[in-house]
């Protein structure tokens, strides 16, 4: 059964469905394989979990589904059931003879799609094709929306914007966010970087990654290159470039991933259940973030901060501590590339941070920094000082490992959000001055974008809702305070991207000032702020859906590449710093919680922002 | 016998089967269903692996109880273990017994435990008769798929 990329069982669906059955008890394995069979399905048995994962990372297009018992003897159902969603993003079916609510209930918090009771009927088999075909529908979604929001920021924006670049109207978020994806698209081409092809910016969304990470294994990863994997895909509108720049990405994040593990499984312990897919929900994001911003930085040419952040990330604990020291340094140095790490990383921090204080016990472990919202603005001024610094540091530090994750998390954010955020940067980076103070939004925003595409808040930029402009305003005074924008960046909160809006514009802002100030890196923690508000006001339920989603994709590890593209160009944008104390706490909180999804996301930035 | 009184017996000693609560008639009939060309004595094989099963387990079982001091939680997940290899088939009143070993599991009760498990080797003992008689007379009958 291999699997081909495109499932063999499309045409009959869901005839053919590749089971992968695991029970220990022998009577009831062979039992549903004989049900499963009888279903038409393709069923693989397994009597240990040991096996069972083996057999998916072998394959790991090879199945489309996994059932599986509660209780094993070599491992227990639900951290099967946590790896399989971490690492395959297969749906999976727990069984037990046991139904009480709170076994079941811990099933689904695990991730499990069902929960089944023995002795299982045969009608109850035969529907688990549904869980599958939700998984695609949601991904085709994904594509679709991602699709149309570039189709309409292309048409709105048109060659007006183009220039304008940075001109949103603050009124209307969304339509700002739209402009600005499509600007920072154009922008990306023209500002940015004269040499970069004008690429639009891409919005990894969970799908598409998906997509992305099946072609590569189908090619097999040695050999696999941009233009053998966009053909696969099988995606029209996208470029080599994107698909050769996420591949970049990928990469990193693969090998992030690994330290990850290795972290991961000193966090296990905590609440597994809580952890494996907070936690690394949020050190994917923000890894995504970072990774994400990296790549931006390279392709947006918007390097700046992105190197800034790099150095400064070293230790994302030191989170505070660096904060302040980036804060103090003149976030101009605009190096590129790793902007996009840092502001990520920052981020990360951030909303792992935040993250953590949510799940408490999952954050210590993952970011390794004291989960406080203290901490989280340590970072997040860092970030604002360099917004690379900031991410460099979370990078680094915990999310080393789960940055990879965090991309591919992020990436599905930032996907959505990322439209609008990543013009923002691309029109930010380039101007040196935000020019008015919509420009400054705008800019600002731009530089959001890249720091929340890291953190996988993009939405948020995007969305905003014009809220994100007080924020702006702030900066508009000072260049420095473009930090605030980068809130927006914090769209990049997964579920965020929807709604970021506000955040966009924050980035925009953001963007814009770190344009201006290079030096400033204030400007990053006042567009933070509006950033955030933006996201609090905007987005709450693009979070929602994008944590599912980021969700996926995240425990895919596979998203390695999402939107980096977007988060880079933005970030080294914010090379200010610490203008962050512009960034009001409130935001901050706001963004927190507005967005459950990606509640770390939100954190880190506000967190950075918010250096005073 | 002729083949139609053999298969009215067969007919009955099912219905008995899921009266005397044996069997739990849901599941089994759909063991049968199961049965088809390639797996023309499905439901005698599953029960044959369902035995096998058993008496792992309850060799495990024996020697948990035997040691000491008890440990119950090992008893009671032993004791999960078959009862969910029982509901494979249906048991209902193996099953039950379990579940009341179970209870003197959780409870640190050794000797309702003995006591427990003793009712449960019975009524596995029990219901292994009653399956083989069954499935004696389908053979007799003729009867190699579900009527």
């Amino acid at each position: 059964m291999e699997s081909s990329f495109s499932s063999p069982r499309n045409d009959s669906f869901p005839a053919g469905l590749r089971v992968l059955v695991v029970d220990d008890d022998p009577t009831w394995l062979k039992i549903l394989e004989k049900m499963l069979k009888k279903c038409s399905y393709e069923v693989t048995t397994c009597g240990l979990a040991r096996d069972a994962l083996n057999l998916l990372r072998e394959k790991k297009d090879g199945y489309d589904i996994v059932v599986s018992d509660v209780n094993m003897p070599d491992m227990d159902g639900f951290k099967l059931l946590e790896h399989v969603g971490l690492e395959m993003d297969l749906p999976v079916i727990m069984m037990s003879v046991d139904g009480e609510t709170s076994r079941v209930m811990k099933g689904v918090q695990h991730g499990a799609c069902d929960y089944l009771l023995k002795p299982i009927r045969m009608k109850e088999l035969r529907n688990i094709w549904q869980h599958v075909f939700r998984k695609k529908i949601h991904e085709i979604r994904d594509i679709e929306s991602h699709e149309s929001i570039e189709g309409i920021q292309l048409i709105r924006n048109g060659s007006d914007q183009y220039d304008e670049g940075y001109f949103f109207s603050a009124e209307d978020l969304t339509s700002l966010r739209k402009r600005k994806d499509v600007d920072n698209k154009y922008d990306d081409k023209d500002f940015s970087d004269c040499s970069s092809a004008k690429k639009a910016r891409v919005v990894w969304s969970v799908d598409l990654h998906q997509k992305f990470v099946k072609a590569v294994h189908q090619i097999g990863f040695d050999k696999v290159g941009p233009k053998k994997i966009l053909d696969l895909m099988n995606v029209p509108w996208l470029t080599r470039e994107n698909v050769a720049s996420h591949l970049q990405k990928y990469r990193l994040y693969l090998s992030r991933l690994q330290k990850e593990n290795d972290i991961k499984s000193s966090f296990g312990g905590t609440k597994h259940s809580d952890y494996s897919s907070k936690d690394l929900q949020g050190i994917l994001s923000v890894q995504n973030s970072i990774n994400i911003q990296q790549n931006d930085v390279a392709h947006g040419s918007y390097r700046f901060s992105g190197n800034n952040l790099v150095a400064q990330n070293a230790d994302p604990k030191s989170n505070e501590g660096d904060i302040k020291g980036i804060v103090s340094e003149p976030v101009a140095e605009p190096k590129k590339g790793t902007t996009g790490n840092i502001p990520d990383s920052q981020k990360t921090r951030s909303s792992q941070m935040d993250f953590n204080s949510s799940y408490a016990e999952t954050q210590k472990g993952l970011v390794g920094n004291v989960p406080d919202s203290q901490k989280i603005r340590s970072s997040q001024m860092r970030v604002n000082h360099s917004f690379a610094s900031v991410e460099s540091e979370v990078n680094l530090t915990a999310f080393d490992s789960t940055i990879p994750a965090t991309y591919s998390w992020n990436q599905i954010q930032l996907e959505k959000e990322h439209k609008p955020l990543i013009q923002l940067n691309n029109g930010f980076s380039k101007p040196p001055l935000p020019g008015p103070q919509h420009h400054f939004q705008a800019d600002q925003l731009q530089s959001i974008p890249s720091i929340s595409s890291r953190p996988s808040i993009p939405g948020e930029d995007v969305t905003g809702s014009s809220k994100s402009k007080p924020s702006y305003s702030e900066y508009t005074n000072h260049h420095g305070s473009h930090v605030s924008p980068t809130i927006s960046a914090t769209d990049s909160f997964p579920g965020q991207t929807k709604s970021c809006v506000v955040d966009h514009q924050l980035s925009e802002t953001i963007s814009t000032s770190t344009s201006n100030m290079k030096n400033q890196g204030i400007n990053l923690s006042t567009d933070l702020e509006s950033a955030q508000r933006n996201l609090i006001l905007g987005s709450t339920s693009p979070f929602a859906s994008l944590d599912d989603e980021f969700q996926i994709c995240w425990y895919q590890g596979d998203c390695y590449g999402m939107n980096l593209e977007l988060q880079n160009v933005e970030f080294s944008e914010y090379t200010d710093p610490i203008h962050v104390t512009e960034v009001p706490a409130h935001l901050y909180d706001a963004l927190r919680f507005e967005y459950p999804c990606d509640p770390s996301e939100y954190s880190v930035l506000d967190q950075g922002l918010f250096i005073a | 016998m002729d083949r139609n009184q053999l298969q009215r017996q067969v007919a009955l000693k099912r219905s008995s089967l899921f009266e005397q609560q044996f069997l739990d008639s849901q599941q089994f009939v759909q063991l049968e269903d199961l049965e088809d060309d390639a797996n023309p004595n499905f439901v005698e094989e599953i029960v044959t692996l369902f035995y096998k099963d058993s008496a792992r387990l309850f060799q495990k079982i024996e020697q948990t109880m035997q040691s000491r001091p008890i440990d119950f939680g090992k008893l009671d997940d032993y004791m999960h273990q078959f009862k969910g290899s029982s509901s494979s088939i249906g048991a209902i009143k193996v099953k039950n017994e379990c579940s009341q070993f179970k209870e003197f599991c959780l409870a640190g009760n050794a000797e309702g435990c003995f006591w427990a498990f003793q009712r449960v080797k019975q009524e596995h003992h029990t219901l292994r008769i009653q399956l083989e008689s069954y499935f004696q007379l389908r053979k007799q009958a003729g009867l190699v798929r579900r009527f």
